[in-house]
């Protein structure tokens, strides 16, 4: 049976499976006892009957101190030692203060002890761009963790992906990082009530096309749509396809779409050097060459600090109308006047 | 003496610092012969503190490390071989040759790793604590670090958090008083252990940290604490490096004088343990000799099969990076 879930929502219906299914998922981070973000409380009002508290207790559900590095390597610890984790970090750019912790142990420990460690946990932070937070909170930082190889990284773009993909990270024996966009937040959909699983790294296509194909990430999924469905009205016919899960990528499926045809347009809301974006134009150039009909296009936020300003922030990311002017300029056909 | 400690479990003691000491003299030679690649940090002198505190724990305790920390598992009672084999990088070793000197890791006996980042790993002791908590299994972790990783950050984030959950973690401080070349007291405000009292926790200074027993009774009872629910201990333990900082390393400056080397040294903990032991009518120098020249064995063991065992496959680089591994588009 299917039920309307925000994107919030659909996180804590993933968790209060997981939570269910499984005596070894607990959950730790700052303020999730009372439930302040949404997500420990199956998306019910905040402090009504059905909070995670009430629910699983306080061994299983601890507020933490303002202390990440030891919420994030005490997470690992735990994971190395019976537990399964689901940490909440709130806002991604907090994740920079436990970088010790998620660099040299989380993602270096089973690898170089030799496969004796296993550390199933799940950290889950959340990008604030888009709403006036400043530079501090609106950091979009999941490709500064590709570059370290041992952390699987996923980043829904929809409820329930949100909810599927979660749920699989949590059944997942190594670490997961998932990156969850502010701005898909007030997003609904239908999601299935049900237990289900999307394994990591399948990627989604959003919207069959044959002329060119935008692959987009996190947050600028519903844009590249928007921008699909505009294109569409220009007689342009446009592939959009989501990742979904960027460790591992699926770059058949990227492969798959730009073979048929020969465009690509990358979104991410990224900075663009090192950017998803960067390593997906690099797959598809070394690749997929013989497939392309022209030079790739990448639309990601320009290598600046995000302003704090309304007047001056909103431009910055990659929306609809920079994606289908990204896609006619690799097209060749004007743009609309 | 607490019952616990009968003639097996005292000959025991003293049998796993012999093992330390012969384990890290035999490394230190194989580094000058080129034997091992790199450097290691060798635990000879510590062996007393090393050892104390890990006997105090049980065999399914926990523990983490540091770079100075081949004693650790060993005084956990690693078997040697496949520690030597890591050393050396062979796929025998007990990581499979992806660690080496400063990542030993030997779970079988609660050894979580150490960690070649100076005080990384007390966060996951900490995490460690934490899982035996909320799993109610009675399991005790300690995490080991140096006075120089007593500035880490993490280590008060850690007592904390344990403090705060009453974990049972014991954040156990060998204070050697150099981090390499820097006399500890002039880069650390005030005394180590006092630094517990902020969080409520017990903070313990063991003076003579050559001492087997007074090592192990600090740490057994803040083990005997933090097993009964009552939450972390901060123990610190005075003691002394005998080598330098990393095997083969020359400095330009000595900066440790020559009278205080010399006082530390008349201080060789297995000595003064030996002595102990034939003091008390406990064990005999015969008893004692043999002791000592089956570790010799042993380690001559270890080292002959260091060097029999095969390098590793070097066709997969990935290998276990991930427990469910996936292609890569390399």
């Amino acid at each position: 049976m299917k039920s309307v879930m925000s994107y919030l929502g659909a996180i804590g219906a993933a968790q209060r499976e997981a939570m269910d299914a499984d005596d070894r998922v607990i959950i730790i981070g700052e303020d999730v006892e009372a439930n302040v973000y949404g997500t420990t409380g199956a998306g019910k009002a905040r402090a009504a009957e059905g909070d995670f508290l009430q629910r699983y207790g306080k061994n299983r559900i601890r507020n933490t101190p303002i202390s990440e590095e030891v919420i994030v390597g005490a997470a690992a610890g735990a994971a190395m030692t019976g537990l399964r984790p689901i940490v909440d970090l709130s806002y991604s750019s907090f994740t920079y203060l436990a970088m010790d912790q998620f660099v040299n142990q989380i993602a270096k420990n089973r690898f170089m002890f030799g496969g004796q460690a296993s550390i199933p946990v799940v950290f889950r932070s959340a990008m604030f761009y888009g709403l006036n937070t400043g530079a501090h909170h609106s950091d979009r930082p999941y490709p500064m963790y590709m570059n370290v190889p041992g952390l699987k990284i996923i980043t829904p773009a929809s409820p329930s992906d949100a909810k599927g993909l979660l749920r699989s990270a949590i059944d997942c024996d190594d670490p997961v990082l998932i990156f969850e966009a502010c701005p898909l937040w007030p997003m609904k959909e239908e999601v299935e009530e049900e237990e289900y699983w999307i394994p990591l790294g399948v990627g989604r296509t959003l919207r069959e096309g044959s002329d060119i194909t935008i692959v987009a990430i996190s947050g600028a999924v519903p844009e590249a749509v928007a921008a699909a469905d505009e294109l569409a009205k220009e007689g342009i016919s446009a592939e959009v396809f989501d990742p979904r899960t960027l460790v591992p990528m699926d770059v058949e499926g990227i492969m798959k779409s730009v073979a048929k045809t020969g465009r690509l347009v990358v979104a991410d809301p990224a900075h663009q050097t090192c950017s998803a974006a960067a390593e997906i134009s690099a797959l598809v150039a070394e690749h997929a060459w013989d497939s392309l009909k022209a030079p790739i296009k990448r639309v990601t936020t320009p290598d600046t600090q995000i302003p704090f300003s309304p007047a001056l922030e909103k431009h910055l990311y990659p929306n609809r109308l920079t994606i289908a002017a990204a896609a006619r300029s690799i097209l060749k056909v004007p743009q609309p006047i | 003496m607490s019952p616990q400690l009968d003639k097996d479990f005292l000959l025991e003691a003293q049998r796993r610092m012999v093992r330390i000491r012969l384990f890290d003299e035999r490394a230190s030679k194989m580094v000058k012969r080129g034997q091992i690649p790199g450097t290691v940090h060798t635990s000879i002198g510590q062996e007393a503190q090393v050892v104390g505190a890990c006997m105090a724990l049980g065999d399914q305790d926990y523990m983490t490390g540091n770079h100075r920390s081949h004693g650790h598992p060993i005084g956990k009672g690693s078997p040697l071989s496949p520690l030597m084999a890591e050393l050396v990088g062979k796929a025998t070793g007990v990581c499979k040759g992806r660690g080496g000197s400063l990542h030993l890791a030997d779970f079988s006996v609660g050894s979580l790793g150490e960690s070649g980042i100076v005080g990384s790993s007390i966060p996951i002791a900490t995490g460690a604590a934490l899982s035996s908590k909320v799993l109610n299994n009675g399991k005790v972790a300690l995490a080991f670090f140096g006075d120089g990783a007593a500035n880490q950050g993490n280590l008060y984030e850690s007592m904390n958090l344990a403090g705060v959950w009453k974990l049972p973690v014991i954040f156990l401080c060998e204070n050697n008083l150099y981090a390499l070349s820097t006399p500890a007291h002039t880069v650390t405000s005030g005394v180590i252990a006092s630094r517990a009292a902020g969080f409520d926790i017990p903070g313990v200074r063991v003076e003579d940290g050559q001492d087997f027993l007074h090592v192990f009774n600090a740490v057994k009872t803040a083990v005997d604490r933090a097993r009964s629910g009552e939450g972390p201990s901060l123990i610190e333990v005075i003691t002394y490096r005998f080598n330098e900082h990393s095997e083969g390393l020359r400095l330009g400056v000595d900066y440790r004088d020559q009278e205080e080397k010399a006082k530390w040294l008349a201080k060789d903990p297995i000595v003064l343990f030996r002595d102990y032991l034939i003091k008390e009518g406990i064990a005999n120098a015969g008893e004692l000799d043999e002791l000592y020249a089956a570790v010799e064995a042993e380690v001559e063991e270890a080292f002959e099969f260091s060097q029999s065992s095969p390098f590793p496959d070097a066709s997969d680089p990935y290998l276990n990076l991930y427990t469910e591994p996936f292609e890569v588009f390399a």
